[in-house]
């Protein structure tokens, strides 16, 4: 076992922690959330320059050869600058569907572009029916010749509203809950049919609802096989969960950061808050929960690129649930032992607590992965 | 011992939910259901609905339009009118200033103000927690001097509640800087439109506008415009924040919540049918009604107990304690229900007929388990209240 990082890694990771201090104080943030799209357009420029946008993707596709690792050091420290590029969403999830499920002329193509910062990518899949089930899928794609067309309606698409393009499950063959018979189509955000209303979320980034009227998808948008795209879907989603993993550890050590420097400084009683053990204690348990958490960030991370998929379900799952819980409880408190000043708008740890919340809502909450870790048997099988 | 409501105290609750059922404006409770910001108007229409009725502060000594009901009559009254997502009472009139000027205040100040809480023509806000005076209230630093025939108060106060609504605002002031902390601070009772007072919104994470700040930039007073007497503000204050925190534990509201969450967790919502099928989530919501059945019984024994004895109960805050963690694990079990929805974002502000960008059922849940984190700072924190249990009950 080896939890170090090579020097290509640190240096990933200096690069990355150096913008965020230089680009995303809070005040800075703000300015990038005014903008319509929710975002820095000059930030994602950044990370295209960094190499961040092409690192999980392997070189003959036009990527920087890294992996999970790599997306794990960026997402931490997004996490900790609350960033709101839609780095998930493109490269992420995006690039996963991408890897698992195009063909390989395809992959070439779309990475090439996302590497280079010119394609920003939305998943749109949920839909109001599917709750967090990923089979559940209602939007119909009709066979015309060798093409398709879109019907239906999809939801919560993260980013989906300033997207370049959309991923867009849908329902070649079956009913709307079977396994078998989703495909994934690509889609111009501003292709004739497709209308989408954005909205801002509760955790300051942005979203869509998009209707599909319609929408004609040529042969060469088909990714991969068209009704077998569900084992690619779940396969993209875990590892988007080891990557909110992270950026859920980086928010989580921002949250403590900022709560032990306030517990020294903020004074009532005479003294400084910090000196009540009642705090120092609760401080102790915040402490324990993000390296229980941090833990299984790792294990996540490296759980995410096993070819079996029980194996890594039930690893996605656990450290879902563990992150889950860590994120609620140090986000609770960070609130808690701020006082009235962490219920302001103004002040970073609220919006920390707001994105954790999302973050454990996000693919299913703790215990929607509890209970499919408990059906799925031990984990020290 | 009969743990039964007798037979007239259940023809009361009867009464009581067929009255808030027949007059609560239907705009104004599906708000509350729906958990969206109520507006200064409802609360105002509603008040005065209970007050034709004579009941819209039941708890007051009768000739200033008090009811005479017993204490569990009282709670029956609150439970019900909680339950069936009225308004909430504007506590600052109701339960704060207006016990403090019956018991403490000069006839003139009782004539002047008792009547204006009753129907809510006068909107009060409570002008205590400062910047550097939070839990630590007795360290506050707003001021107040005598010169000729007024009083000058200079400072600054914040987190001040609804204080953009307000007519008038209790201000705790130093008055004497040299005595202990405690021993200086006098309790003042002040018109907003005075000149030199200044409100400032403070925007709380959810979104919405409900606090403030407040400034005083030597606003003069007249020498009346004190309670009681001068430096005794701190135990007025005591009395006041006694009174608080009975009614913080806010049993009906955790029923209402618990009936909501019922009862969106039995529509099949998600293709994969309803929550409530669950059995995972049956438990859980279970558990969060035995804990909420047992604070309906301690509140019960707390009230009988004040029966007694008349003084405020250190019991009070183990109500403030399990009530305000209640409120919050029913917002969390509501954010559960509805599901991926919580995503989207409404204004709470925002004056808009623009359908949402959700279901229209799943309302601003997250938004309300962001703000309801605010039930365990105020009203003295639940770290503040354990360290009153710690001291007051048992002696550490
Ligand atoms: C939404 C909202 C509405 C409010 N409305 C009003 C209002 O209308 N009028 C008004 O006057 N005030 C109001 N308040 C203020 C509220 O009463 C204060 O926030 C509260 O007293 C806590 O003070 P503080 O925020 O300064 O936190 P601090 O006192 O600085 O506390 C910070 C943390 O330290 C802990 N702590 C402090 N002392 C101790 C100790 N001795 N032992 C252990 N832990 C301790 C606290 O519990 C808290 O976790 C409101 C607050 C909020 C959030």
């Amino acid at each position: 076992m080896d939890f170090d990082l090579s020097s290509e890694q640190q240096m990933l990771r200096d690069n990355v922690a150096r913008l965020m201090k230089k680009k995303y104080g809070f005040e800075q943030r703000k300015a990038y959330l005014a903008a319509a799209n929710g975002f820095s357009d000059d930030l994602w420029r950044a990370y295209a320059d960094l190499g961040l946008l092409g690192a999980p993707f392997a070189e003959e596709d036009g990527g920087f050869g890294g992996g999970p690792v790599e997306t794990m050091i960026a997402m931490e420290e997004f996490g900790k600058a609350l960033a709101l590029e839609p780095y998930l969403e493109t490269v992420v999830l995006g690039g996963a569907l991408v890897r698992h499920a195009a063909a390989p002329e395809q992959r070439a193509d779309l990475i090439g572009r996302i590497a280079a910062g010119d394609l920003r990518l939305s998943f749109a899949h949920a839909e109001r029916q599917s709750g967090f089930d990923l089979n559940d899928v209602g939007l119909t794609a009709k066979r015309d010749g060798a093409a398709f067309v879109l019907d239906g309606e999809k939801g919560l698409v993260v980013n989906g509203d300033s997207a370049d393009a959309l991923i867009v499950s849908a329902r070649v063959a079956g009913g709307r809950r079977d396994r078998d018979g989703i495909g994934l189509f690509l889609v111009d955000a501003e292709a004739p049919g497709v209308s989408r209303r954005g909205y801002p979320t509760q955790d300051g980034r942005r979203a869509a609802e998009i209707a599909f009227a319609n929408v004609r998808v040529a042969p060469d948008n088909v990714l991969g096989s068209p009704e077998d795209g569900l084992p690619a879907i779940e396969r993209a989603v875990d590892e988007t969960i080891a990557a909110l993993a992270a950026e859920a550890v980086g928010a989580m050590s921002e949250a403590l950061a900022m709560t032990v420097e306030y517990l020294k400084t903020r004074k009532q009683f005479g003294v400084t808050i910090g000196s009540f053990q009642a705090l120092q204690h609760r401080a102790s348990d915040m402490v324990v929960a993000l390296e229980q958490a941090r833990s299984m960030m790792y294990f996540a991370t490296m759980s995410a690129a096993d070819d079996d998929a029980d194996e890594r379900a039930k690893a996605i799952s656990a450290a879902k649930v563990q992150i889950g819980r860590s994120a609620k409880f140090i986000g609770q408190q960070a609130v808690q032992m701020h006082g009235g000043i962490a219920m302001t708008y103004e002040y970073k740890v609220g919006h920390l607590f707001k994105r954790l919340t999302m973050i454990d809502g996000a693919f299913g909450d703790a215990d929607l992965h509890l209970r499919r870790l408990g059906d799925r048997g031990s984990l020290f099988a | 011992m009969d743990l039964r409501l007798t037979e007239d105290e259940l023809a009361f609750r009867g009464e009581v939910r067929a009255f808030v059922r027949d007059n609560l404006p239907a705009s104004i409770r599906e708000k509350s259901v729906a958990g969206r910001r109520l507006a200064k108007d409802d609360y105002v229409r509603w008040t005065r609905i209970l007050a034709a009725k004579g009941w819209s502060v039941p708890h007051w000594p009768v000739e200033w339009g008090g009811t005479g009901w017993s204490p569990v009559k009282q709670s029956i009254f609150l439970d019900e009118v909680q339950r069936g997502y009225a308004p909430e009472a504007i506590a600052f009139g109701v339960s704060m200033v207006g016990p403090v000027i019956y018991t403490f205040g000069s006839e003139a100040q009782k004539k002047r103000f008792l009547p204006g809480i009753v129907d809510l023509s006068d909107w009060w806000c409570q002008g205590f927690s400062e910047p550097g005076a939070g839990s630590d209230l007795a360290s506050l630093r707003t001021a107040a001097r005598r010169d000729g025939e007024s009083w000058v108060i200079s400072g600054q106060k914040t987190w001040t509640t609804m204080a953009q609504y307000a007519d008038f605002i209790f201000v705790l002031a130093r008055t004497n800087p040299q005595a202990k902390k405690q021993e200086g601070i006098s309790f003042f009772l002040l018109d907003m439109k005075s000149p030199g007072v200044t409100v400032r919104p403070i925007q709380t994470i959810d979104g919405g506008h409900e606090v403030n700040e407040v400034f005083f930039d030597d606003v003069r007073i007249p020498l009346d415009a004190i309670v009681g007497e001068e430096n005794k503000g701190w135990d007025y204050a005591k009395f006041l924040l006694a009174n608080e925190r009975n009614g913080i534990a806010r049993v009906g509201i955790s029923k209402g919540r618990l009936d909501r969450i019922r009862q969106l967790a039995a529509i099949p919502v998600y293709g994969s049918g309803p929550k409530i099928d669950d059995p995972f989530f049956r438990a859980r919501l279970a558990a969060v009604e035995v804990d909420l059945k047992a604070l309906e019984m301690t509140q019960m024994r707390v009230i009988s107990n004040q029966r007694r004895d008349g003084k405020p109960d250190p019991a009070s805050s183990v109500l403030k304690i399990k009530g305000s963690e209640i409120q919050q694990a029913t917002t969390e079990l509501l954010m559960e229900v509805v599901g991926p929805y919580v995503l989207p974002y409404e204004d709470p502000e925002a004056l808009t007929n623009e359908p949402p960008a959700g279901p229209d059922w799943a309302g601003p849940a997250a938004a309300n388990y962001f703000n309801t984190r605010k039930v365990t700072i105020y009203g003295g924190s639940n770290e503040i209240q354990r360290g009153i249990i710690a001291k007051a009950i048992l002696g550490l």
